[in-house]
């Protein structure tokens, strides 16, 4: 098959998308039927066949323009018309090759098809082929081979063999593009070369001195289209495992810790583990249990001569999650309450009913905010209207007895987030335990390690016997679990 | 001897393009029913299968519609479809590839009428299945027909004493039962539904499985068979391929992800909100009588209402709706008061219509501002 499409499947993945190798036979039968004619209906075909998700088309849609336009032939985009240059290399029989400005590009041009793997295989075993330039030819010193290189038309051509061979494709972070460069100027024989750019240094010689300046200025050349090229593939290639990599980085990063920048990245990802969440959750699983179906019951029985030999249920349907947040505002804790409501109001509506309250000397109702106005702009709202009091857990209870005295019934889960620092306020345990004796479940998640617990004005042992988990809660990862294991007691 | 039962009569040419209303032989009443009555009825309603070793083709006039993407867009065009590269590229691979199509995309985009279209320009029957929660195989595959084969037990048990009567022995006499048992898990008694009918369309068809975002994961699973090898297997007969594969579509408003399997099976197609140039091409043909003035700022006017913070954008069917409704009440000009008193027919929902209700003089004086019809 198609080594141009292989790499782009490959690109793809890097990238993030899910491909599997049946979809990559599609869209190979699929380039056979549209051809790499029109470039429009190419990316049109891949779409269709590569891309299954609207996340995915988006990827889609990208690197097929950085893949094919920086990507593979910039050199013989110049020299043939705007549709179709870049994509003929890889359809030997359609390639129109003949009448190309360059000598040796009908010849090595059919053999991009086949770089990828030979390439790697000469690389491999060190020999330089007829057909491939990289390299010096018999007899040729590399340093010489070096130079006619890097004044020749075939430069760029060598540097795309020298880094297949090199294996620059597996490029992860940009921190590797220094050495991939320096791999690459190797192939092409940059150290014979320095050698005898040391060996000419040393003479004191005015022809040695030119000939020292045209070695350094030939080696700033290939050194730069090499990095180009390099650069392109990082580009193409490591972006999508750099970021997958930054991402893991932020999962796992205290939320108190988060720099701005991180907070547009948590942005993203919290919105993927909504998704995930959502997936998990959303299934409706079917029990069998209740009422008798007695329709059902009797029409399927008329294959056994109306004997109701099979009985058929009504299908219970799953409830769906209702859970109350409760959230402590106060300066240490805020950050958190950030990350938990963006994650409740992703899953909101769709998966799970949310109620979100927010405390810290009273209690607020914070629906209608994070309703009418957009996420970022409700946060800072909601800090302002309920932070900035003394905490006081025992009264935000008293204050949501009081004022929602019907909210936590048995398909509640509870969810407190908070530091359990009431300074020295009562901590109205008998409504707390009347409270989780309605809910279904009360879970607590707090900042602070378990260490801390009770030290000082905190009172979380105190709570801690009447919830059914508390849990130190650091990072985004740690929320999503705690949220995943409410929604669980719903299956 | 063996007893035969007289197979049904094929309807031959009979389609039933949107099946599921009720067939009696299944509706449960049959048990009370004359046992002529539902003879009659059984005769009547079998459309018997079309024998699985008849190797037929598309029809000529879909396969050559079929054959470039230019040509299937020009088709579509034909039956007031206006497709976009994306559409019939997905349209041209479908048929070529043998693969199902998933089309994604808003309410309203025009993703079913993609499949009612499709029919109509390939001169294809298009078999419509809405999925539903709780969808089954019973409903969707195939399902056997209880009350004719409880009816033909009946008729059976008379002359069975003429089959076993002159057995000597209880060995021969299981031999000669054995000979015939299958007889009612025979495709006589196999009631086809939407997607075996599909299959069994001897010049090939469209087969429209709308909305299956509604019906259950376990269903989802049930089509893999069907999406992948254009087969059913039933259990007691064995599968039943395709004799032409049909085109299939299938339709997603995404209120619940759908599985892997199924997307890998699957083309994917996403429909999004058209350009104001194909959305204006689509308005005319759906609505021929708009004069150019209005369709211009009409279209002018929903294109920036979606860029309002509205929660139900309005989509091509709704502009198409009002583009009707204006012509009915002889409107040839946007003003405000106009707009607001046909508003509701762009917007579904009471907070969408107050969210713009203070904006409706500034979009409707730039659509007429801009929507004069420019020479292009």
């Amino acid at each position: 098959m198609d080594a141009l499409l292989t790499r782009y499947v490959r690109a793809l993945r890097q990238a993030g998308a899910q491909v599997s190798p049946a979809e990559t036979l599609d869209a190979a039968s699929a380039v056979s039927l549209v051809g790499y004619a029109s470039r429009e209906r190419l990316r049109l075909a891949l779409g269709v066949t590569l891309a299954k998700t609207p996340e995915d088309k988006a990827l889609h849609d990208d690197m097929f323009d950085r893949f094919f336009t920086a990507g593979e032939d910039s050199a013989q985009d110049e020299a043939a018309g705007p549709d179709a240059p870049q994509l003929q290399p890889a359809t030997p029989g359609a390639a129109d090759e003949t009448g190309r400005d360059e000598t040796g590009r009908d010849e090595t041009g059919r053999d991009e098809t086949g770089r990828d793997e030979t390439g790697r295989q000469t690389g491999a075993s060190g020999g330089t082929e007829g057909r491939t330039i990289e390299g010096a030819s018999a007899g040729e010193d590399r340093a010489d081979a070096f130079l006619r290189l890097a004044r020749g038309p075939d430069l760029d051509l060598a540097i795309r063999q020298a880094a297949a061979a090199a294996g620059v494709d597996d490029i992860r972070f940009s921190s590797q593009s220094g050495y991939f460069i320096r791999r690459i100027l190797e192939r092409l024989g940059v150290r014979e070369l320095e050698e005898r750019l040391m060996a000419a240094m040393q003479q004191d010689t005015a022809e040695a001195q030119a000939m020292a300046a045209a070695m350094i200025a030939a080696r700033a050349r290939v050194f730069e289209r090499a990095r180009d090229l390099v650069e392109q593939r990082f580009d193409v290639f490591g972006r999508g495992a750099t970021e997958a990599f930054m991402d893991d980085v932020v999962v796992n990063r205290s939320l108190a810790e988060l720099s701005g920048r991180d907070l547009d990245r948590m942005r993203a990802i919290v919105a993927r583990m909504a998704r995930r969440l959502a997936i998990r959750h959303g299934r409706r699983r079917r029990r069998r249990l209740g009422q008798i179906d007695v329709r059902r019951t009797v029409r399927m029985s008329l294959r056994n001569e109306a004997i109701p030999f099979e009985l058929f249920w009504k299908q219970s349907r799953r409830e769906k999650p209702k859970i109350v947040a409760i959230c402590d505002v106060s300066g240490s804790v805020a950050r958190y309450v950030r990350f938990l409501l963006l994650l409740l109001y992703a899953l909101h509506e769709g998966i799970a009913d949310l109620r979100a309250f927010a405390f810290s000397s009273r209690l607020h109702d914070v629906e209608p905010i994070l309703r009418s106005l957009p996420f970022d702009a409700a946060m800072s709202r909601i800090i302002r209207v309920a932070g900035g009091g003394s905490t006081d857990y025992g009264q935000a209870l008293v204050d949501l007895e009081r004022g929602h005295p019907d909210i936590i019934d048995r398909r509640t889960s509870v969810l407190i987030l908070g530091d359990g620092r009431s300074n020295q306020t009562d901590p109205q345990l008998a409504l707390f335990s009347s409270l989780a004796d309605r809910a279904r479940r009360v879970v607590w998640l707090t900042p602070e390690p378990e260490g801390m617990w009770g030290s000082g004005d905190s009172i979380l042992p105190l709570y801690r016997p009447l919830c059914a988990h508390m849990a130190y809660c650091r990072t985004a990862s740690d929320i999503e679990r705690a949220v995943d294991e409410m929604l669980s007691a719903y299956a | 001897m063996t007893i035969r039962i007289r197979p049904p009569q094929a309807i031959s040419g009979r389609l039933r393009p949107y099946p599921g209303a009720s067939d009696p032989v299944e509706a449960g009443a049959g048990v009370a029913r004359l046992p002529q009555a539902d003879l009659k009825e059984a005769d009547g309603l079998c459309a018997a299968p079309a024998s699985s070793s008849r190797q037929s083709m598309m029809s000529h006039t879909a396969t050559q519609s079929l054959s470039a993407i230019d040509t299937i867009s020009a088709r579509l065009e034909g039956v007031g479809y206006i497709s976009t590269p994306a559409i019939s590229t997905a349209v041209y691979l479908a048929h070529h590839l043998r693969k199902p199509i998933l089309v994604e995309g808003p309410a309203g985009v025009g993703k079913t009428e993609l499949a009612q279209s499709l029919s109509r320009c390939l001169e294809l029957p298009l078999l419509r299945m809405q999925c539903y929660e709780g969808l089954d195989e019973t409903k969707a595959l195939y399902e056997w027909k209880y009350g004719k084969q409880l009816l033909y037990t009946q008729v059976l048990r008379e002359r069975i004493r003429d089959v076993m009567g002159d057995a000597p022995t209880l060995e021969e006499a299981y031999a000669r039962l054995g000979g015939f048992q299958d007889l009612f898990f025979s495709r006589d008694f196999l009631a086809p539904r939407p997607v075996l009918q599909a299959m069994e369309q001897p010049g090939g068809s469209v087969l429209l499985i709308d909305e299956i975002d509604k019906a259950d994961e376990a269903f989802e699973a049930l089509l893999l068979e069907v999406l992948s090898d254009y087969q059913v297997t039933v259990p007691e007969i064995g599968p039943i391929p395709a004799v032409t594969p049909p085109l299939v579509l299938l339709t997603s408003n995404n209120t619940r992800e759908l599985g892997d399997a199924l997307r890998r099976r699957c083309l994917h197609l996403f429909i999004g909100f058209p350009d104001a140039g194909r959305e204006r091409r689509i308005v005319r043909a759906r609505a021929p009588d708009v004069p150019d003035r209005l369709l211009h700022q009409l279209v002018d006017f929903v294109h920036s209402l979606r860029s309002e913070n509205i929660r139900k954008l309005p989509s091509i069917a709704e502009t198409i709706d009002w583009a009707r409704t204006l012509v009915l009440l002889h409107a040839d000009e946007l003003e405000p008061g106009l707009v607001r008193d046909t508003l509701n027919v762009l917007l579904k929902r009471q907070a969408d219509t107050a969210e713009v209700s203070e904006r409706i003089e500034t979009l409707t004086r730039s659509a007429v501002a801009g929507g004069q019809p420019r020479q292009s």
